[in-house]
């Protein structure tokens, strides 16, 4: 069964990593529903954010692939109940259509949204949410004249405890000391 | 009085560095990381690192080839037999693309190759200059690791980290791509050896909970079966393998590229799984109860349909590559680990055992296969001649000492069925691509990293003449590799899918074909068409007697079909003997 997935991928600072990851989703046949690039707590780690709709079997396989790769240190996939995540949308609208009555102050106040600009000619609307909430939003306001809608990737923190700093420090333990069979 | 330069020299010296060309420095590298020999085809934005290797003919060889897709089949096979990466160079454009084939043949195969190639100067970057490839993005999905170097400092670092990632782990090929400028730029040189990547651990502890449940599955089996694939060479398991089958009494097969891992005529040896494998290993796969995989990944070709397969089995898997677990068959454990590790902690767990009436097995079906497949191909008393008993005659006379290398299709799956291989490493094939055109600059490859070993390469009409101009290479360095043409005026195995499948609707697979020996000859190589079954043996003695190289043009009856087969879609159970 399909169901949403968020792939948290650390990586080193190498040009041509994120080609490497989309190969990986494109041969896979696995569209990106959204997708975002930041730096993390670790200086010098990149963090990407990738939603994606797949089954677990083939997620947990192309997040093996991810982590296979040579610049990439750590792959994490997440649903969505695991994870605490925000996106964030901008809307432009007509003024003129907005300015009737205190719609507008009711929309954006029952949305927790808030007005970056107001011009004559049309006003920018900020929202940060879940895809459903900026969803919501997007139907009211789309009566009043949209002139443009932009919505960024998912930016995600993970609920588990073990931060990536803890990985990191295991793999290099175990990097550096080759482990010698102990069975016996 | 010093000038500020001679100053600079001074300090470098004492630090133990010099001020040299990056062109200079790569071949630093190459003679730090211990290599001698380079394949390679030089151009113009290479020539800076070719001009350079003639001060260094004394330490490093190169051996021009005649394409560069044979410059990388080459480096490949001299890996594989050497068990040390092989070194490929080639020049921007087209000298890089041309390699392409080849990388993605050793990605599949984890075979490690340090390609090096060269690029335009780094500010025509971009701007589709002449022969401007952007090959760091076309060898992205076929190699480990690729990496741009366009400053000379960058030089010794990064060849060092292609060094430390194409040997270990499971091993691969990496492409270092160097612009002309950094070629020419001088740096102060010092070369330190990679063995730590941060994000790249092939180290992996070893997982003592997994290997102690598999110990406990497979004392309590009653009919288990090993499998054993390229993995077990990679990682010099041979003699751990030997030990564990032998103190559990587990039978044991393999894949393509795990031939060679395992002696053919050990009691214990059932033998090639797959397609074209034999009839038991493939037959009773479905039968097992346990299934130990080690160091295999369940390909396509070896496993036939997933949903049919070894559904019987509770399945043990020794892999190093962690990706390969769970990706074509679900697991009940995963052993992510290096083979021979992990067999060296596995063989004091398991206990002493055998298995006599499920060996049996086995040998009921070597019987009926032999009766129905390898006894007519192998000891044919009328006819033409036919594959299956030359490999058998080859075999036989080199007692199973040489190193066999082959081409793609019905020629090589003669050879991996029919050649006695006694020794780890002797086998040299393009496994996971099937890559024809693979078998000649191969055989090249083979026999300059073991001069000391008769090597023999199986090729097809059809392959051959895919890189046939290597013969100009074999003639350059007098290469003493043993050719043999397996003729049959057709692409076999193509026409045979035609003929079982397409209703005999030979669709391109005939061949009309240029005189072998007029080509050899003119080559200054010696060589003889056979194709009377009485004059094969002295032929071939013939063949092996002489120093240099020789190619055997052996006429083989035109449409002659590989069997066992397992087709696709079906079951590995449903192996046919016969048409």
């Amino acid at each position: 069964m399909k169901q949403e997935f968020t792939i948290s991928v650390f990586t080193e600072d190498h040009i041509g990593i994120l080609g490497q990851i989309t190969i990986i989703l494109t041969r896979r046949q696995i569209n990106i529903d959204s997708f975002t690039a930041s730096e993390s707590a670790v200086k010098g780690v990149y963090l990407l954010t990738i939603v994606v709709n797949t089954t677990s079997e083939m997620v947990q396989k192309v997040a093996r692939q991810m982590e296979k790769l040579i610049d990439v240190l750590k792959v994490f996939v997440h649903t969505s109940d695991q994870i605490i995540y925000q996106e964030i949308a901008l809307f432009k609208v007509t003024t003129n259509g907005l300015m009737s009555g205190n719609v507008i102050d009711h929309i954006v106040r029952s949305h927790y949204a808030r007005i970056l600009e107001v011009s004559p000619e049309y006003m920018v609307i900020e929202k940060t949410g879940n895809k459903i909430e900026i969803s919501e939003l997007l139907s009211q306001l789309e009566p009043f004249g949209l002139l443009q809608f932009a919505k960024s990737g998912r930016v995600a923190i993970t609920k588990q405890v073990k931060e990536l700093n803890a990985y990191l420090k295991e793999m290099d333990e175990a990097n550096r000391y080759k482990t010698e069979p102990t069975l016996n | 009085m010093k000038t500020e330069q001679e100053k600079e020299q001074a300090t470098m010296e004492l630090n133990g560095q010099e001020h040299i060309t990056g062109a200079e420095a790569i071949l630093q590298c190459l003679i730090e990381e211990g290599v001698d020999t380079i394949f390679g085809y030089p151009g113009g934005a290479i020539m800076p690192i070719y001009d350079k290797l003639m001060d260094y003919e004394d330490r490093l060889r190169h051996i021009l080839t005649r394409h560069e897709q044979g410059a990388a089949h080459a480096a490949q096979a001299y890996a594989m037999v050497t068990g040390r990466p092989g070194i490929c160079f080639a020049t921007s454009g087209p000298g890089a693309t041309n390699l392409v084939t080849g990388i993605a043949n050793a990605f599949l195969d984890s075979v490690p190759v340090v390609f090096i190639t060269a690029q335009v100067v780094s500010g025509l970057i971009g701007t589709d200059a002449f022969q401007e490839t952007d090959i760091i993005g076309v060898s992205m999905p076929v190699t480990k690791w690729n990496c741009q170097v366009k400053k000379p400092q960058d030089i010794p670092e990064v060849i060092a980290k292609a060094f430390y990632i194409a040997k270990t782990g499971r091993p691969g090929p990496v492409l270092i791509d160097i612009t002309k400028d950094a070629q020419l730029e001088k740096l102060n040189f010092k070369y330190k050896k990679c063995d730590y990547i941060r994000s790249y651990n092939p180290h992996i502890p070893l997982h003592t909970k997994a290997i102690e449940s598999a110990a406990i599955m497979i004392n309590h089996a009653e009919r288990p079966l090993i499998l054993a694939g390229h993995g077990v060479l990679i990682s010099g398991a041979e003699d751990e393998l030997k030990a564990f089958a032998e103190k559990t009494g587990i039978p044991v097969a393999s894949t393509l590229l795990g031939l060679s891992g395992f002696p053919s005529d050990h009691r214990l040896f059932t033998g090639l799984l797959g397609m074209h494998g034999n009839y038991g290993p493939n037959l009773l796969t479905n039968e097992a109860d346990l299934i130990i995989a080690v160091g295999m990944r369940f390909d396509d070709r070896v496993t036939g349909n997933l949903k049919k397969y070894a559904k019987k089995a509770t399945i043990i898997h020794i892999e190093i590559d962690e990706a390969e677990i769970n990706k074509n068959v679900i697991v009940d454990v995963e052993i992510h680990n290096d083979a021979k590790e992990a067999l060296r902690c596995l063989i004091p767990l398991v206990k002493e055992n055998s298995f006599e009436k499920w060996i049996r097995e086995f040998r009921i079906c070597d019987k009926i296969e032999y009766e129905k497949v390898i006894k007519p191909e192998t000891k044919p008393d009328k006819g033409e001649i036919r594959m299956g008993e030359v490999v058998t005659l080859i075999s036989e006379i080199t007692k199973g000492e040489a190193i066999i290398v082959t081409d793609v299709g019905q020629n090589q799956m003669y050879a991996a069925r029919y050649y006695k291989f006694n020794h780890p490493n002797s086998l040299v094939t393009s496994g996971g691509m099937g890559t024809m055109g693979f078998g000649l600059p191969a055989g090249i490859g083979a026999k300059i990293g073991r001069p000391d070993k008769i090597v023999v390469t199986f090729v097809g009409d059809g392959g051959l003449q895919m890189t046939i101009q290597e013969l100009g290479t074999i003639l350059q360095y007098n290469v003493p590799v043993k050719i043999i043409v397996l003729n049959n005026n057709f692409l076999g195995m193509v026409r045979q899918w035609q003929d079982m499948f397409f209703e005999k609707r030979y669709a391109s697979t005939k061949l009309v074909n240029p005189d072998f020996v007029m080509i050899a000859n003119a080559y200054n190589i010696p060589a003889k068409k056979v194709s009377k079954r009485e004059e094969l043996r002295s032929s071939m003695e013939e063949m092996l007697a002489g120093e240099g190289p020789f190619l055997l043009d052996i006429v083989i009856e035109k449409e002659g079909n590989v069997f066992p087969m397992v087709e696709p879609g079906s079951s590995v159970s449903e192996v046919r003997l016969t048409y």
